[in-house]
């Protein structure tokens, strides 16, 4: 399986471009605030391994893993995140509001659960247009209790939508635990209601959650409507920059640690001779060079002028789809 | 007198209210252990327990759907919710619902609902968690909309809205909470619905409220060398306004200048001015100014943020403007 290298490239440049994104906030450099997603790796990886470009994604507050998977640039993720005219959004967004449709990427999201219906809608716009996609629909455990999550996968299901809900429980919303936000020990029990087929997987095992998003993409793309996955994983950082982490245990985070997707992955392909320590390490150099590449291009990056903040509220007439 | 910050007035206010009442209790996302993203609650858990302090799921529809129904029925919740761009969510149970039960159903429905909630930007936060939406809650008939700019007015006017039995939106600033100021220690409350001039001045009227009113107090002391006197008049309310005090001062100055941070088009300037022509057309020396976000989303890049927001130099420049007009 050659192709876990790749996974494992693609999670290792996650984890350190989030891990130099703490130390850029700490430092000042990026603004406001970030929601890392360093231990969920193997979700973005895992899922986006089987999608094609042109498929979508909608993401959320803790996105920059879920962008890069999809093939986004870091470097124009990292000038967005410092706020300069490189970066997706030419600084208008940031790390909660950037996207790249050209990717298929729709967007990451401020609000919790903002991106399900509209990740619904673009599943109903692929049917009526006959072309073939598939929408995954990034969330977290949070964004089940909205009731846009209800209302969407309600008409997903009655209307047998190309679309695969993700549901990334890492046990928390913020500091509040998914046991004291949800009733249930499965959330995938959720899709049960809107009559949707649904599995739970181990977040933290990149061919598990390809096989089982594969899956459920596959009857989506032929047709057979939507599905729920559930991906139990967790977050290594707190929730965004100001956590004390109170609300939950050093222990229960080193239990997690000790399941770290990339050690798993990467004893996975050193055991089987996949992958060699010094492949390893050239792995993990490339990474970090990439990162770095992608720090000086933000730092060089030019803020935007003022007055540009005053452009682009509207289609200019002769310029829109219509046109 | 002793000091303390905003935040601290805001959770004393809490404190206060429900040790005095055992019907007030709080909800809201977070506002437990982890006391709230703006440490508003922090110890509050502890001192009252989750019954009062009730940590809810992210779903702020229900969150104030469940505090008006609780509200209607005896208790007197006061929600958290965590940014006000969120606001937009419980919309419906807001302005559908809570807003106008007592008009349709009479004395048999009370509805003694606090609604708090961080304003503001400069935060780079971005377009989601950056706005100030308290405009268009002054175009709900039956709320009640508060925005204070001290300590003080926090604490004050937070005990007086826990009381009333009406709905009220009691908009904070996520820029004020670190602020100090006066708090007295004895007990004492603010009434909804009376500005405070807190700064007296002969030539110019200056209407602000929430963080602009601190901003406006630095320009009126830059203009005091320039030898023009500018009133500042902190709204504190916005529903019901204190317009009175507004047009009496208008009366002495004849001259006015509103300053918001939200966006100018159908903000709290364009009512208050109207009123204020209603109410004093012939005492007008100049055109009435406006101070406002510009009409855009609020950008996250700071050096966008900075430029949409208004600032002191617009303040500064809108005053020497009316000022400017014979
Ligand atoms: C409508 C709305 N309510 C509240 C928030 C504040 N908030 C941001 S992230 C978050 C928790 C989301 O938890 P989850 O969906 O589990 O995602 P995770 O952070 O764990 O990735 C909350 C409450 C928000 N951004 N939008
Ligand atoms: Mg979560």
């Amino acid at each position: 399986m050659p192709e876990l290298v790749d996974y494992l490239r693609t999670m290792l440049l996650i984890r350190r471009f989030e891990e130099r994104v703490d130390k850029l906030v700490a430092q000042g450099f990026i603004k406001g605030t970030s929601h890392l997603y360093a231990g969920q790796e193997a979700v973005a990886t895992g899922t986006c391994s089987v999608l094609s470009r042109e498929d979508y994604i909608t993401s959320t507050h803790r996105g920059h893993g879920h962008f890069i998977a999809k093939g986004g640039d870091v470097k124009r993720i990292m000038a967005e995140l410092f706020g300069k005219i490189d970066g997706y959004c030419q600084g208008k967004g940031g790390t909660q509001h950037m996207a790249d449709f050209s990717i298929g990427h729709l967007g990451s999201n401020g609000i919790t659960g903002g991106g399900i219906p509209l990740a619904t809608g673009a599943a109903l716009s692929i049917k009526m247009r006959h072309t073939h996609q598939v929408v995954v629909c990034f969330f977290g455990d949070g964004a089940v209790n909205q009731g846009v999550f209800h209302e969407s996968l309600n008409m997903a299901a009655l209307w047998q939508l190309p679309i695969v809900y993700l549901c990334e429980n890492n046990l928390y919303a913020m500091s509040t635990p998914v046991w004291e936000a949800v009733p249930l020990r499965d959330l995938a029990l959720r899709a049960a209601a809107y009559n949707m087929p649904h599995a739970t997987v181990d977040g933290n095992d990149v061919v598990a959650v390809r096989e089982v998003v594969g899956e459920a993409v596959d009857r989506a793309r032929a047709g057979h409507g939507p599905f729920f996955v559930e991906a139990k994983t967790y977050r290594f950082f707190g929730h965004s920059r100001s956590d004390q982490r109170l609300y939950r245990s050093r222990e229960e985070e080193a239990q997690w640690q000790a399941k770290d997707p990339i050690l798993r992955l990467q004893g996975t392909l050193l055991e089987t001779g996949l992958l060699s320590p010094e492949g390893l390490s050239a792995l993990e150099d490339e990474a970090m060079r990439e990162v770095e590449g992608a720090v000086e291009f933000a730092h060089s990056s030019p803020l935007p002028s003022p007055e540009a903040g005053m452009e682009g509220l509207y289609v200019p007439e002769g310029r829109g789809v219509l046109a | 007198m002793r000091e303390l910050t905003y935040w601290q007035g805001v959770q004393e206010a809490l404190t206060e209210e429900m040790a005095r009442d055992e019907m007030v209790f709080l909800l809201g996302e977070d506002i437990g252990v982890y006391g709230g993203a703006f440490g508003v609650t922090r110890g509050m858990l502890e001192r009252f327990g989750s019954e009062r302090v009730r940590n809810t799921p992210v779903s702020e529809a229900a969150i104030v759907g469940v505090a008006l129904g609780a509200a209607v029925t005896g208790m007197r919740p006061v929600v958290e919710i965590m940014f006000m761009d969120f606001i937009t969510l419980a919309m419906d149970q807001l302005v559908n619902h809570a807003a106008k039960m007592h008009y349709i159903f009479g004395d048999q429905a009370q509805v003694p609902l606090v609604v708090r909630t961080p304003a503001g930007g400069w935060r780079s936060y971005g377009p989601s968690h950056s706005q100030s939406w308290e405009a268009w809650f002054l175009h709900t008939p039956g709320l009640k909309v508060v925005a204070p700019a001290t300590p003080y007015d926090a604490k004050g006017l937070l005990k007086t809205a826990i009381r009333d039995d009406n709905p009220v939106l009691f908009v904070e600033h996520k820029l004020l909470y670190a602020t100090k100021g006066p708090v007295p220690q004895e007990e004492y409350t603010v009434p909804l619905g009376q500005a405070h001039i807190k700064r007296a001045g002969r030539d110019v009227t200056l209407v602000t409220y929430s963080y602009l009113t601190l901003m406006a107090l630095e320009v009126a002391q830059e203009l005091e060398k320039e030898n023009i006197g500018v009133e500042v008049i902190d709204l504190r309310s916005l529903s019901p306004l204190d317009i009175n005090q507004v047009v009496a001062s208008v009366k002495k100055t004849g001259r006015v200048v509103i300053a918001e941070e939200g966006h100018k088009t159908g903000g709290v300037g364009a009512e208050v001015g109207m009123q204020i022509q209603e109410r004093a057309y012939e005492y007008l020396d100049a055109p009435i100014q406006r101070v406002a976000a510009k009409d855009v989303p609020i950008p996250f890049s700071y050096q966008l943020e900075k430029h949409i927001l208004p600032s002191k130099e617009d303040i500064y420049r809108a005053v020497t403007q009316v000022m400017a007009q014979i």
